[in-house]
């Protein structure tokens, strides 16, 4: 990425915790303007590149809502490493689709989903992570999602399910200006 | 992340390595490694690691709003989960679709199908067979993609967005798009909009041609690797119709590992013919087909298990591709896990060309879109073959309409077995001594995955979410040391 002869370019970051991939797919669907963006930002940790700790960066994004003990961790380690933290997408802005799992007791929810479906077989009755703590090798489910800045704070916000490629280029074309993006009203999509 | 890692714990006499996340994969995992007290792998597994209730928190809701709620699942393959959504609730109120309707919404599946594998092999899989993968891990992605091969990742990004402005035109959004209603769909195509994509199309296919190529001389110059690499040998699962290839709609057919049919049978009976074996180690159920039982009932899906499942392909460029992948197989059966690559760019060549036949097609252009019915039936089965695999939404209604249950199986979850398998090979083959773990053999058990090219957060739409941590445990469990990637 950044040669040694380069100036050094922002760093950015992006991590995907309660959610479905589609805003990280929305910033791909930016399309031939991607070319232009590698340019000028250096790409670290993200879950489209192989580099598996989140170093010091300028810009972090965060795709997706907390619902396990896990997604809480990782957003307060990207907020403790980043600059400037995005909320991107509704999940993360405000919690999503995640959260019309909060009617419903976390047991009631894991119990039916892994004895009650038409199509489970399931002998010997255990639930992912209905045991004692450290379970093995899944995160606890928090008792109800909710959006990021229940947990870090959020310097910018950009709604949409997801935000379309235009606006993303749009917020990181004001971050790399030197401005904090506000997202014009014609932009702005809650779906 | 270290070139090495070094087991620091002399005490223990065995261990265990964790990779988390897994990358460049659609979703959240990560694989845990077992190693015995000699240094050798005991065992591997595949660990999906988020939950969100999907079936559960439906409950209650009007099954005419499944369509709009489901493709939240998946971000990477919505259109999969809107058309499935639309086909249960066809089935519930129990019409059949107008020929226009039909083909339209199979316009926008090819669309998907063309940008989904275009995704999978330009932007998440090629840095592996382009760079290799003991590649530095700084470049080993799509920047990099771009920075050494930029004429090949510019074809990559058209072919993905030809497929997107199709979704785009339709359902008024690239991702989450609304077109499917229940007994229809709500937009036709113009004539303006048809001509453009007839225009563009010719671009598409000489690309994905060019991509085809790579493919195979990539299989031809690693011949060894090919064959050895997380192969298992499995039954293949897919849609056909009349023996073909089908993605839309058709009968599921089950293959034996020689290529015998083991069953074909209609969407609706899926229930009786597939369980999901639940296990406390992962989110992700293991789908198995009843009949023979789990693990051994364990099949695969996907590009690969769909040319394996089909008689044939019914257009001309993708039909001479798969007689040429055959070639390769054991008869007329590839277990080579490694195919999975070519067999995915043999399915948007055929996407593309169907996208032709579809837009050719009179029925197109119609607009007699809907039927509807106030009749409501019990329940409702939609499937659709996914990008990476078969979908089955299946809605059960009370006299309202509500839902009161539903089940989704989604196309990662029934390789889940396979996936662990290959990984688990993969790390027996690389890891000789858990005192030097080298990238490169992480790598390549994330390359497993990445081969199925899972989309870990439809497998999720329970749980749902796929970093790729590899940790490594001694014999007592206790944790020694992780590659992680948060």
């Amino acid at each position: 990425m950044t040669k040694s002869t380069e100036p050094a370019k922002p760093k950015m970051a992006s991590v995907w915790l309660e959610a479905c991939a589609g805003c990280h797919m929305s910033f791909l669907d930016m399309d031939e303007r991607l070319l232009e963006l590698f340019k000028k930002v250096e790409i670290t940790s993200t879950p489209i590149s192989d580099i598996k700790e989140i170093p010091e960066v300028t810009v972090g994004v965060i795709e997706g809502g907390l619902g396990n003990e896990e997604e809480l961790h990782i957003a307060k380690n990207l907020r403790e490493k980043c600059k400037i933290l995005i909320a991107w997408g509704d999940c993360a802005v405000f919690g999503g689709i995640n959260c019309l799992r909060n009617f419903i007791k976390v047991e009631d929810l894991l119990r039916e989903a892994y004895t009650d479906t038409v199509t489970t077989v399931n002998p010997t009755g255990v639930i992912p992570h209905g045991g004692p703590l450290p379970h093995d090798g899944v995160p606890a489910l928090l008792p109800q999602a909710m959006p990021v800045d229940r947990a870090v704070k959020v310097d910018i916000y950009v709604p949409g399910c997801p935000p379309d490629a235009d606006t993303i280029a749009f917020v990181f074309n004001e971050i790399l200006d030197g401005r904090i993006p506000k997202v014009p009203q014609e932009m702005m999509r809650y779906d | 992340m270290t070139d090495m890692i070094e087991n620091k714990n002399k005490t223990k006499t065995s261990s265990t390595i964790v990779v988390n996340p897994v990358t460049r994969i659609e979703g959240h995992g990560k694989i845990t490694v077992q190693l015995k007290e000699d240094g050798s792998v005991d065992s591997a597994r595949m660990h999906v690691t988020q939950f969100r209730g999907f079936e559960i928190f439906t409950k209650g809701r009007d099954f005419r709003e499944m369509p709009v709620i489901t493709p939240r699942t998946c971000g990477i393959c919505p259109v999969s989960h809107h058309l499935a959504a639309a086909k249960a609730c066809d089935a519930i109120i129990g019409v059949k679709l107008t020929p226009s309707a039909h083909k339209l919404r199979e316009l926008m599946h090819m669309g998907q199908i063309v940008q989904s594998h275009a995704l999978s092999f330009f932007h998440l899989s090629s840095p592996d067979l382009l760079f290799g993968f003991d590649a530095d891990p700084a470049t080993r992605n799509i920047v990099g993609v771009v920075d050494a091969y930029p004429e090949l990742a510019k074809i990559g990004i058209a072919i993905r967005k030809f497929g997107q402005e199709i979704i785009k035109t339709l359902g008024d959004k690239k991702i989450h798009p609304w077109h499917s209603i229940p007994g229809g769909v709500n937009r036709a195509i113009k004539a303006t909009e048809r001509d453009t994509y007839l225009r563009e199309l010719p671009e598409v296919m000489a690309g994905l041609q060019k991509a085809v190529a790579l493919v195979k001389n990539y299989l031809d110059a690693n011949q060894a690797l090919a064959r050895e690499f997380a192969t298992v040998t499995t039954p293949y699962l897919g849609l056909v119709k009349n023996g073909a290839l089908e993605l839309y709609d058709g009968d599921l057919r089950l293959v034996s590992p020689k290529g015998r049919v083991i069953e074909e049978f209609a969407c609706q009976e899926y229930a009786q013919k597939i369980g999901e074996f639940v296990v406390d180690w992962t989110y992700l159920k293991f789908p198995f087909y009843r009949g023979i039982g789990f693990p051994e009932g364990s099949y695969r899906v996907g590009p690969l298990g769909r040319v394996n499942a089909c008689d044939k392909i019914a257009t001309p460029l993708a039909q001479k591709e798969l007689e040429d992948l055959r070639e390769a197989g054991d008869g007329r059966i590839v277990h080579y896990t490694l195919y999975y690559h070519y067999a995915r760019l043999i399915e948007a060549l055929y996407g593309a060309e169907r996208i032709e036949e579809l837009l050719n097609d009179p029925d197109v252009m119609g607009s007699d879109l809907r039927i509807t019915s106030n009749a409501l039936n019990k329940e409702g089965v939609g499937v659709v073959e996914a990008p990476r695999g078969t979908l089955i939404h299946h809605y059960e209604v009370d006299e309202r309409g509500s839902i009161t249950r539903a089940n989704l199986i989604v196309a990662t979850g029934h390789n889940n077995w396979a996936i662990n398998k290959g990984v688990e090979q993969v790390a027996k083959q690389y890891i000789t001594d858990g005192k030097t773990v080298t990238e490169g053999a992480l790598n390549r058990m994330e390359h497993v995955i990445r081969c199925y090219d899972p989309c870990l957060s439809c497998s999720t739409h329970a749980v749902g979410k796929m970093p790729l941590e590899v940790e490594i445990l001694d014999d007592s469990g206790q944790h020694l040391t992780s590659v992680f990637k948060e």
